[in-house]
């Protein structure tokens, strides 16, 4: 197994306007983008188990072929900038993906 | 005309641009200049409180340069979204930058503002006629919202530039209130007679600048031919690579695929990203489906209150070891002994080294780091009253004498004075809804002057 940190080219979370966030997980090749699809290691299922999230939240799940790439979108756990504000631009929380572990090719 | 060129100086009007990628995107004879200014990422507060993304001087700085260059070359420079929150009071100071830069530099401007704040009536009765609805994931917005929210914007689509592109006397710079960030590409493009899918989906690439090239920059020229636009960065050294530009078509929206905006969708589903050169890429296939409705984005944002922060650093492992526990003793003791402000406040803690950065997203939830930050955060009616109770948490926390602890001298380190930190305002946003609006130029007041020698 290798860890999706050392796999992954990008893995970056960030505002989609002020009650929403995005993350984009994207590969260097196709070859890998596909590998990583087809090992179903991260499915609306896990995502949602891995941010303690309900599976019906998640907005978006999506798989973007011509940028080897998944997106995900979810509603902002609090609405952006308001008191108690920890990540203006919610660009620190794909920290949970790091670690997702992906089966070698 | 067989291509149109839009040179893009950078993301965002005030973050600087490398002169040298400017001129050469000159060379290239664009036919306009367009840069957004506008962001909702940095909060809500510059749009409660009138503030701007960037100091004036920044402003001033870049459209010294822009200016005269669209000036010289006979074409369009259109700054969108003026000032970050694009509100009037923004689009008027920008004006008055440009016509201080006219007559310090003796140029004769045929200057165009555009205004997008929304008043207050026109949203009362759309409010009433159903006309409005919520976002997703926002609540529904009521009458009392509305009276407190400072200003309310809408984010103008490309209909009010390109009118302006048409007119008798052409503007040789427009400034544009809040603007969906697109929209002045996708105006040139109409105006010139190209396909407005392909010029909507140009402007969503070009209007951040180089960042979707390797490495990221600034400057950025976008050519919109009759069936594929093409992106290439006007920095020798980097590359616009199908899939970097692909991942940027996706960067900060909900979806890759749909791309909802004033007046319609972006789809791109169909749509294929190809090297043409090794440093340019080649997009074609997006397609704009209109909507029934033309719909726009309402934007506002209230104050809510004061806030004070203490910071406080933690190395005592026992201490560590039974933070939540400690927070929860302070936060109880000041319930009981300010139960007035407190019932009138909202205290936050940030423990830094413990799901301070993730909060409820956090997956790692009981690893603690040797150290820890906590920063209290305490928002109230009045600046004395956030005072008062922040500086009650820190002196609590400071003395508790949680089960196990060996030292008595204080509990937390201090490392700064003032000790409680007034923050000033805090704002929220509490408008981020949909309006329906029959009329998209007239929605959005236009103005032209001439300024300069």
């Amino acid at each position: 197994m290798i860890k999706l940190q050392d796999y992954a080219r990008v893995i970056r979370s960030k505002n989609s306007g002020p009650f929403e966030l995005t993350f984009d997980i994207l590969f260097d090749n196709l070859e890998d983008y596909e590998h990583f699809v087809a090992s179903k290691v991260l499915t609306k299922e896990s995502f949602a188990k891995l941010y303690q999230i309900e599976v019906d939240d998640i907005i978006t799940f999506e798989h973007v072929k011509p940028a080897r790439g998944i997106k995900i979108t979810i509603p902002r756990p609090w609405s952006q900038g308001s008191v108690g504000e920890s990540d203006m631009h919610g660009s620190q929380q794909y920290a949970n993906l790091l670690s997702i572990e992906v089966p070698e090719k | 005309m067989e291509e149109l060129r839009v040179l893009v100086p950078n993301g965002m009007l005030g973050y600087g641009f490398p002169l040298e990628d400017f001129e050469r995107g000159m060379k290239r004879q664009p036919h306009g200049i367009v840069v957004d200014a506008g962001s909702t990422d940095s909060g809500p507060q510059k749009l409660a409180l009138g503030e701007m993304t960037c100091p004036e001087s920044a402003y001033y700085k870049e459209l010294s340069v822009l200016v005269p260059a669209a000036k010289k070359a006979g074409i369009p420079l259109i700054v969108s979204s003026a000032g970050g929150d694009g509100t009037n009071q923004h689009v008027d100071l920008f004006i008055k930058i440009v016509e201080q830069i006219a007559n310090e530099q003796e140029l004769s401007i045929n200057l165009a503002k555009i205004y997008s704040d929304i008043p207050k009536k026109q949203i009362d009765s759309a409010l009433q006629d159903g006309k409005i609805t919520a976002m997703q994931n926002v609540p529904e917005l009521t009458q009392e919202e509305v009276d407190q929210t400072t200003v309310v914007t809408a984010q103008m689509g490309a209909e009010p530039y390109l009118t302006l592109l048409k007119a008798e006397k052409k503007p040789d710079v427009i400034i544009g209130g809040r603007t969906y960030d697109p929209a002045p590409t996708a105006a040139l493009g109409m105006y010139y007679g190209f396909d407005s899918a392909l010029a909507w989906h140009m402007g969503k690439i070009i209007e951040c600048g180089a960042i979707c090239c390797v490495p990221a920059g600034k400057t950025v020229l976008g050519t919109l031919r009759s069936d594929h636009f093409l992106i290439e960065p006007m920095n020798l050294d980097a590359k616009a690579l199908p899939h970097t530009v692909a991942a940027h078509t996706m960067y900060e929206k909900s979806s890759a695929f749909n791309l909802p905006g004033p007046g319609g969708t972006l789809n791109l589903e169909e749509c294929e990203f190809k090297a043409e050169t090794d440093r340019t890429t080649r997009i074609s296939g997006s397609r704009f489906i209109k909507d029934e409705n033309y719909m726009v984005k309402l934007e506002g944002a209230k104050v809510v209150g004061y806030r004070s922060i203490t910071v406080m650093g933690v190395r005592d492992p026992i201490l560590i070891s039974q933070m939540d526990e400690a927070l929860a003793y302070v936060k109880e003791q000041m319930e009981k002994e300010l139960p007035e402000e407190c019932s009138q406040s909202q205290i936050i803690f940030h423990p830094y080294g413990k799901n301070a950065t993730m909060k409820n997203l956090e997956s790692l939830t009981d690893e603690a780091g040797h150290e820890m930050c906590v920063i209290a955060e305490v928002a109230a009616p009045t600046q004395e009253m956030a005072q008062l109770v922040v500086n009650r948490i820190r002196t609590t926390l400071l003395h508790y004498g949680y089960p196990g602890r060996v030292a008595t001298s204080g509990n937390i380190g201090m490392p700064f004075t003032p000790l409680e930190i007034p923050l000033g305002k805090v704002c929220q946003f509490n408008v981020y809804h949909l309006l329906k609006i029959e009329e998209p130029v007239a929605q959005f007041p236009v103005i032209m002057q001439e300024v300069g020698k």
